[in-house]
C-alpha cells in the first residue's frame, strides 16, 4: 500500500445533465475535472442531485445525450457498471443477505474468478484494514450499523476499483459513531490513495474528507474549491450559509466602508461598489470593550458551549450578529460591547440574483 | 379476569373448531382406513397394490412438475409485469388473474375447448398438417389445466416479492462486476425463495389434490383424488378411499416439509 501518490483513474465528466423519464430535471449539464487520487465531495442540500451525478459516474444511469463520462481519457459514456470497475458503497450498504461477511467482501473477487486462496488472503488483508477481525462468518443481520459500513467499504474496495464512489456512508449511524467513523475513512481513504467520489449533506463530513468540494445547489454545481476556499471564499449566498454559520449583511459603503447602524466597519477588497452583501463569519469578531471598537452592539444573549460561547448582539447591523467568542471571555446579556473585525474577514458576496 | 384466562378463552373458538372439524374427522378417517379386510395392511397397498402405486407416482410426477414449469413461467412473468411500464399493464394484469375464480371443472371445460376432439389446436393441425392433435383427455391436458390454474396465483405471490427486492442489492453485485445472469443467480433468486417456497407449496398441494379439472377430462388418466372418487362412490370400498386420503395428505406433507428444510437456509437468510 502506497501514500496518496495517486492510483486509479483520471474522472471527466463532461456536459452531464440528466433529465429523468417524468420529466424531472435533477442535474443541469455540469462539467467536471476529479484528478487521479483525489477525493471529491458532492455536498448539497437534499434534492439538489448529489447521488445523481454519482450514479451517472458509476453508469447507473445514462447522462442526457451530449454528456460524456471518461476515465484516463477514455469514454465510458455506453459501458455498463459491471464493466467500470468502480467500487461502489450504498446508503443503505446493500450488503447480500444470503452470504456471510467473508463472502460479501470477497464476491467481486469471485465474480472476476480469482482463485480461492488468493481470494482468502485478499478478503483477511481487507478484514484486518476494516477493523471487523472476529466477525467473519457473521450473517449480515447479524452486524451493527458500523459494522455493516465497514463490510460494505471492504467489498467495494476488494476489487481494487479505480474509482471508489461513496453515497452517504455515515448518514445512517448515530453521531458519535459517525465522528469516529469519519476519522477511520479518512486515514483509510488517503492510505488507499484511490480515487474517491463521496457524496453528503454534511458540510463537516465533507470538509474533513474532501481534497475539493463541489458544492451543489438545485442540480447546478454552486461552486468547486478546497474545503478552506469555500469556507473563507464563498462565491455566493447559498455557499456562504450552507457551509458553517454565517453573518450576511446587506448595507450600503461609503468610502471603503460599511455603514451599519452599530458604526462603520472597514472592508477589504474592491471598495468601489456603493453597496454590498457581506459575509462575516461569527468567530472572526473580535469581543472587546465598547468604544474601543468602530462596531458596538448589545449582547442579547450568550450561550455557553464549552470550547467556545455564542452570543447574539443586537444593534450592530439591521439584524441579530452571530459572534463566536473564546470561552475565557465574560461578557453577560444586556451588556453594551465593541465588535472587532479584520477587513479581510469582510467577504463581498455578489448581489442575489 | 386474569390476562392469561383472557387468552385461553379467546383460544377456545379455536379449539372447538379444530377438534370438531379437523381432529376427529382426521381421526375417524384414519380408523377407517385400517377397517378393511386387510386391517392395517390397507395402508401399505397404496404402495404394493401396482394399481394404486402407479397411480400415485403419476400423480406426484403431475404435480412436481406443475410446480416446476409454474414456478418457472410466473417468476419470468411476475418480473417483468412487476418491473416494466407498458401501456395495457394493467389489463394484461387483470386478464392473468381472471382465472383465478375459476372451478376445476371450468380449467378442465377450457382445456377440451382448446386441445379437445373439436378443439382449437385440433382444428388448426389438421388443417395445417392434416392431422387432429387432440391431448385434452391425457396427462398432458391434465398437466395444462393445472398449469393454467396455479399460474396465476403464483404469479401474484411472486410480483409482491419482486416488489420488495432491494434494487440496490442489484447494483451492488453489478458494480462488482457481476453479470446479468450472475445477479441474478446470487441475488434475486435467493431473495425470491421464500416466495418460491410458499407459492410453490400451494402450486403443488393444489395440483396433488385437485378433482374438478381431472374429473372433467378423465378418459385415461388416474391420478389419486380421481382413484379415491372411484373408490368411493363407485366401489363402495370406503377403508381403501380413507386409506388412499391419509396417503395423499400424508405424502403430500412430507414432500412439503422436505421442500421446506431444503430452502430453510435460504429462507433465514433472506429474512
Ligand atoms: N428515478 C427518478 N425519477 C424521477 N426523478 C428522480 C429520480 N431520481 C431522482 N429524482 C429527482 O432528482 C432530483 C435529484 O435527486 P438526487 O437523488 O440526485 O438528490 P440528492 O442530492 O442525492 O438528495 P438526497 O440528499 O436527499 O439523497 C430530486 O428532485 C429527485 O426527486
Ligand atoms: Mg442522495
Amino acid at each position: 500500500m502506497s501514500t496518496s501518490a495517486g492510483h486509479g483513474a483520471a474522472v471527466r465528466i463532461a456536459a452531464c445533465g440528466k433529465t429523468f423519464a417524468d420529466g424531472t430535471r435533477a442535474l443541469e449539464p455540469a462539467t467536471l475535472d476529479i484528478d487521479r487520487g483525489e477525493t471529491l465531495v458532492l455536498l448539497g442540500p437534499s434534492g439538489c442531485g448529489k447521488t445523481t451525478m454519482l450514479r451517472i459516474i458509476a453508469g447507473l444511469e445514462l447522462p442526457d445525450t451530449g454528456g460524456k463520462v471518461l476515465f484516463d481519457g477514455k469514454d465510458m459514456t455506453s459501458v455498463p457498471i459491471e464493466r467500470r470497475n468502480v467500487g461502489m458503497v450504498f446508503q443503505s450498504y446493500a450488503l447480500f443477505p444470503n452470504m456471510s461477511v467473508s463472502d460479501n467482501i470477497g464476491y467481486g473477487l469471485k465474480i472476476r474468478g480469482v482463485p480461492n486462496e488468493e481470494r482468502a488472503a485478499r478478503v483477511a488483508e481487507l478484514v484486518a484494514l476494516t477493523n471487523i477481525s472476529g466477525l467473519e462468518n457473521r450473517r449480515i443481520d447479524q452486524l451493527s450499523g458500523g459494522q455493516r459500513q465497514r463490510v460494505a467499504l471492504a467489498r467495494a474496495v476488494a476489487i481494487r476499483p479505480g474509482i471508489l464512489l461513496l453515497d452517504e456512508p455515515l448518514t445512517a449511524l448515530d453521531a458519535a459513531l459517525r465522528d469516529r467513523l469519519r476519522g477511520e475513512l479518512n486515514r483509510l481513504l488517503r492510505a488507499l490513495g484511490i480515487t474517491t467520489i463521496y457524496v453528503t449533506h454534511d458540510q463537516s463530513e465533507a470538509m474533513e474528507l474532501g481534497d475539493r468540494i463541489v458544492v451543489m445547489q438545485k442540480g447546478t454545481i454552486a461552486q468547486i474549491g478546497s474545503p478552506r476556499e469555500i469556507y473563507f471564499a464563498p462565491k455566493n449566498r447559498f455557499v456562504a450559509e450552507f457551509i458553517g454559520a454565517a453573518n450576511i449583511i446587506e448595507a450600503p459603503i461609503e468610502g471603503g466602508q460599511l455603514v451599519l447602524p452599530g458604526g462603520r466597519q472597514p472592508i477589504g477588497g474592491d471598495a468601489t461598489v456603493s453597496a454590498a452583501v457581506a459575509m462575516i463569519r461569527p468567530e472572526t469578531i473580535r469581543v472587546v470593550e465598547a468604544g474601543s471598537a468602530p462596531l458596538s452592539g448589545l449582547i442579547d444573549s450568550v450561550s455557553f458551549i464549552g470550547d467556545r460561547q455564542r452570543m447574539v448582539v443586537s444593534g450592530v447591523s439591521g439584524k441579530l450578529l452571530t459572534v463566536d467568542a473564546p470561552n475565557a471571555v465574560v461578557a453577560k446579556a444586556g451588556e453594551r460591547v465593541g465588535l472587532l473585525i479584520s477587513p479581510d474577514a469582510v467577504r463581498l458576496l455578489p448581489p442575489e440574483s | 379476569m386474569s390476562h392469561k384466562f383472557f387468552v385461553w378463552l379467546c383460544l377456545l373458538p379455536l379449539a372447538v373448531v379444530t377438534v370438531a372439524f379437523f381432529l376427529l374427522p382426521m381421526a375417524r378417517l384414519v380408523v377407517t382406513g385400517a377397517e378393511g379386510p386387510q386391517g392395517l395392511a390397507g395402508y401399505l397397498a397404496i404402495l404394493t397394490e401396482p394399481r394404486y402405486r402407479a397411480t400415485l407416482i403419476n400423480t406426484v410426477m403431475l404435480a412436481a412438475a406443475t410446480t416446476i414449469v409454474t414456478l418457472i413461467v410466473a417468476t419470468i412473468a411476475g418480473m417483468f409485469l412487476q418491473r416494466h411500464r407498458f401501456p395495457g399493464r394493467a389489463v394484461l394484469i387483470a386478464m392473468l388473474t381472471f382465472p383465478l375464480a375459476f372451478p376445476g371443472v371450468v380449467v378442465g371445460f377450457l382445456i377440451i375447448l382448446l386441445a379437445g376432439r373439436q378443439g382449437l389446436i385440433g382444428d388448426l393441425s389438421s388443417r395445417l398438417f392434416g392431422e387432429r392433435l387432440v391431448f385434452a383427455y391425457s396427462i398432458y391436458g391434465l398437466f395444462l389445466g393445472y398449469l393454467y390454474f396455479s399460474i396465476p396465483r403464483v404469479i401474484l405471490t411472486i410480483m409482491a416479492a419482486v416488489q420488495k427486492l432491494d434494487v440496490g442489492l442489484e447494483e451492488a453485485a453489478r458494480s462488482l462486476g457481476a453479470s446479468p445472469w450472475a445477479v441474478q443467480r446470487d441475488v434475486v433468486m435467493p431473495a425470491l425463495a421464500p416466495a418460491f417456497v410458499a407459492s410453490g407449496a400451494i402450486a403443488f398441494a393444489t395440483a396433488m389434490g385437485a378433482f374438478g379439472t381431472a374429473f372433467t377430462l378423465a378418459t385415461n388418466i388416474d391420478v389419486l383424488p380421481m382413484l379415491i372418487y372411484t373408490e368411493f362412490t363407485l366401489a363402495a370400498n370406503f377403508s381403501t378411499s380413507a386409506a388412499l386420503s391419509v396417503g395423499l395428505g400424508i405424502i403430500t406433507w412430507f414432500i412439503l416439509a422436505i421442500a421446506r428444510s431444503f430452502s430453510g437456509s435460504a429462507v433465514a437468510a433472506a429474512g
